[in-house]
């Protein structure tokens, strides 16, 4: 077998294809034969390196220089330029491209890849590739030695609850599906992860799609189903195009259809895209929205198990819960309960991120603590600051501190100190951030996505935006923190759906663990994290200043005055606190104070 | 993407979006989104040829422009107004605000004169932010019509512009 020192791969879509991906490739080709390079430097065809839009592309390795936008001319130059002199053509280059690698990297210390397991090791769009990591083979064991009866009992036994976020026991959900006199029945998958920092179930979905639909299947088995829709957001335009693929050859091997693998069980499935709501995640709006209709949620009995899309029975789970199933009915309800805390099993996907040294997607066995998770797995504090909160449960959850450091990861654990195992979103915070500033920004989230159907959450959520606004302003007044704490449990009592109801959280665990910090910026008009623009200064340290006039050109209002060499002085009055002033200083000479 | 709409082009469109997705009631928001999409937005006209077109003899779907207009203005991604040639939504969710999102986002509003989801004279772009796209790892993200920018930089702003027409 020959060894190659470097290997081109040139994107074979439809779309580079239309820009002359084949030309460039033979040139390529060519070009390296006519240079006697041929025997080092191989050239494949590939699919999908992520810019067809800028096509053709390339991509280069071991450099992993990516390359867009070249045409045949443009070969020789190409091939002189990077394989014999060794230069980066910086004219082709793909700029800043969201590299997919970037988020999962190499096994992590103190991780356990379940979910995850194939995700960057296959082909997603490949189902042989699935196959040949016993894909389908837990379908093929159920439709052959279990009854439905004993599937939802494995699921019961293995302990696995719904990776939502709200954590009711999966298989308990489909012995009420199953036990409802009705049909026909469906099965929901919801792929509408939209917790902003939440990206675990994306990954699955374009790494590794049939873990879901065979999961799906398996369920659809269990309760008795005959369809089924995985409700993807729009957001995630590859995960919809992976999914569709695959489902198509899901069908194409006897996994999806009419009598599956020869047995008289049938089950299909579709993808529904959404259209941009947050609220579409809540069960019954996500079902309202797979209707047709607007995505608006409804109070919950009747639960979807009992009457869901078109009023009959669903059964609705997440993409992680569901890609969860194949391993537990291959490995067995036992292997799965052996990992995690008594009432929280197996293990949980998060989206690490924020000021952590190593964000990205991991996954942790639960009972794992949020030390081990931010020191150990996420590499701790970006550039060697201290550790002040994280927010885990997305917009809904809340900020847990440096005392809830060695709570276990379980979902009664997370609830009783005031956040939620939620999604997967964990916002890892440093000494620089200011809750209020970050309640405020929670709220100023849930208070543009609420859907407006119910008063409590509609006007709730803007009025308690409205005090966070004016506490960030400098303009609180010592009533409003009490006066944000009571409306806050209002909303949270009276709102409609899990939207409303979890809205305050943010800002009730902040007034919890930070009531500090809210009594600063009201009683002294004061940001300790010195982030509220309103309540901080810019000012020039006259010793160290030398100078040297770069911040007085930077100014974007003039407010800098001085003579060269001589120390410059801000105007506090002219001052619009942008803190260019101080990105610019080589000196260190600009201090921010509050 | 979208130069003034003309009447005989929208019946096209939605006929188009209709014999795609068919004639049923959970149809109705994948058409909408084929009909923003291809015309940049959802025109009044289009609405009332849904309106008109989905209803036939071979199907029972009776829809009222004012739930389809509902449809339009609930869903984020779904625009009754029209938009540029080239979107640029940008991410300002937590995970890209903490990494620096403020300042890419600023930027972007004194470069092109824009507030968030206005449309410059020229109609070359529409500045809107967006939901959380899940790309957290190497943000602050932005999107320029279906293109992915991450780890963005102040710097890199005039650049990623400078390669759309």
């Amino acid at each position: 077998m020959p060894f190659y020192r470097s290997h081109v791969l040139v994107c074979a879509d439809p779309e580079c294809l239309e820009k002359g991906a084949h030309d460039v490739a033979d040139a390529l080709q060519d070009e390296l034969v006519a240079q006697g390079l041929i025997d080092e430097i191989q050239v494949l065809e590939t699919s999908r390196i992520g810019s067809c839009a800028n096509g053709p592309e390339m991509m280069v390795y071991p450099e992993g220089v990516h390359y867009v936008g070249m045409t045949a001319d443009d070969i020789p130059f190409l091939v002189e330029e990077h394989f014999l002199k060794g230069r980066i053509i910086e004219k082709f280059r793909e700029v800043h491209k969201a590299i997919v690698d970037e988020e999962l990297g190499p096994l992590r210390p103190k991780e356990v890849r379940v979910v995850l397991r194939n995700c960057g090791e296959i082909d997603p769009m490949n189902i042989e590739d699935y196959l040949a990591v016993d894909g389908y083979q837990a379908l093929g064991k159920v439709m052959s030695e279990m009854t439905p009866e004993l599937v939802i009992d494995e699921v019961i036994k293995s302990g696995l609850r719904g990776r939502g976020g709200a954590g009711f026991p999966a298989g308990k959900k489909w012995a009420i599906t199953r036990q409802v006199q009705d049909g026909p029945k469906y099965m929901v998958c919801n792929a509408d992860e939209g917790d902003p920092g939440a990206f675990m179930n994306r990954r699955v979905l374009e790494g590794d799609p049939h873990s879901v639909i065979e999961g799906m299947i398996i369920g659809a088995y269990a309760v008795g189903a005959s369809y089924g829709y995985i409700y993807c957001r729009a957001e995630y335009p590859l995960a919809v195009e992976t999914l569709n693929v695959a489902i198509a050859q899901a069908r194409e091997f006897g996994f999806l259809g009419d009598n599956i693998l020869g047995t008289d069980f049938s089950f299909d499935l579709e993808v529904r895209v959404g259209a941009g709501a947050f609220v579409c995640g809540e069960e019954t709006a996500l079902m309202a929205s797979i209707m047709g209709q607007r995505g608006e949620p409804r109070p919950r009995p009747p639960f979807p198990s009992v009457k869901g899309v078109w009023d009959k029975p669903s059964n609705n789970n997440n993409v992680e819960t569901y890609a969860n199933v194949p391993q537990i009915i291959l490995k067995g309800a036992d292997w799965f309960a052996s990992m995690g805390t008594e009432r929280s099993k197996g293990t949980k996907t998060f989206a690490v991120g924020g000021n952590v040294a190593k964000p990205g997607l991991i996954e942790v066995p639960m009972g794992i603590t949020l030390r081990e998770i931010i020191f150990d797995v996420a590499g701790g504090i970006k550039d060697g600051k201290q550790y002040k909160a994280v927010q885990t449960g997305g917009p809904m959850g809340g900020c847990l501190t440096a005392e809830h450091l060695d709570l276990p990861l379980d979902y009664e654990a997370l609830s009783q100190a005031g956040s939620m195992m939620g999604s997967g979103g964990l916002v890892v915070m440093d000494e620089s951030s200011c809750m209020v500033d970050i309640a405020r920004f929670f709220m100023e989230f849930t208070q543009a996505e609420s859907c407006g159907k119910c008063t409590p959450c509609r006007v709730g959520t803007r009025r308690i935006l409205e005090l966070l606004e004016k506490i960030c302003d400098g303009k609180g007044e010592p009533k409003d923190i009490d006066m944000l704490e009571d409306l806050c449990h209002e909303v949270a009592q009276n709102s409609l759906c899990g939207l409303g109801q979890g809205a305050p959280n943010p800002v009730l665990s902040t007034l919890k663990h930070f009531r500090h910090e809210y009594e600063a910026h009201v009683f002294e008009k004061r940001c300790p994290a010195k982030v509220c623009r309103s309540l901080i200064r810019y000012e020039i340290q006259a010793p160290t200043c030398t100078g040297c006039m770069v911040c007085a050109r930077n100014c974007p209002v003039e407010a800098i005055s001085g003579e060269r060499r001589q120390a410059h002085h801000i105007d506090i009055d002219k001052c619009i606190r942008c803190g260019i002033c101080m990105q610019v200083c080589n000196f260190n000479a600009v201090l921010v104070e509050s | 993407m979208n130069a003034p709409v003309v009447e005989s082009e929208v019946k096209a469109v939605v006929a188009q979006a209709i014999e795609n997705h068919g004639k049923t009631f959970d149809a109705l928001i994948p058409i909408l989104s084929e009909i923003n999409h291809t015309l940049g937005y959802i025109p009044a006209e289009a609405i009332r040829e849904v309106k008109k077109q989905i209803h036939g003899p071979t199907s029972n779907v009776y829809v009222s422009e004012s739930r389809l207009y509902g449809l339009a203005s609930f869903y984020d991604m779904l625009s009754t107004q029209p938009r540029g040639r080239h979107v640029i939504k940008f991410c300002e969710n937590a995970p890209c605000h903490i990494v620096g999102g403020k300042a890419i986002w600023d930027a972007l509003r004194e470069t092109l004169e824009l507030e968030n989801g206005e449309t410059t004279s020229d109609n070359k772009w529409t500045l809107l932010t967006t939901s959380c796209i899940g790309l957290c790892s190497v943000g602050p993200v932005l999107l320029v019509d279906d293109d992915m920018y991450g780890n963005v930089t102040v710097e890199q702003i005039p650049e990623i512009l400078g390669y759309y027409e």
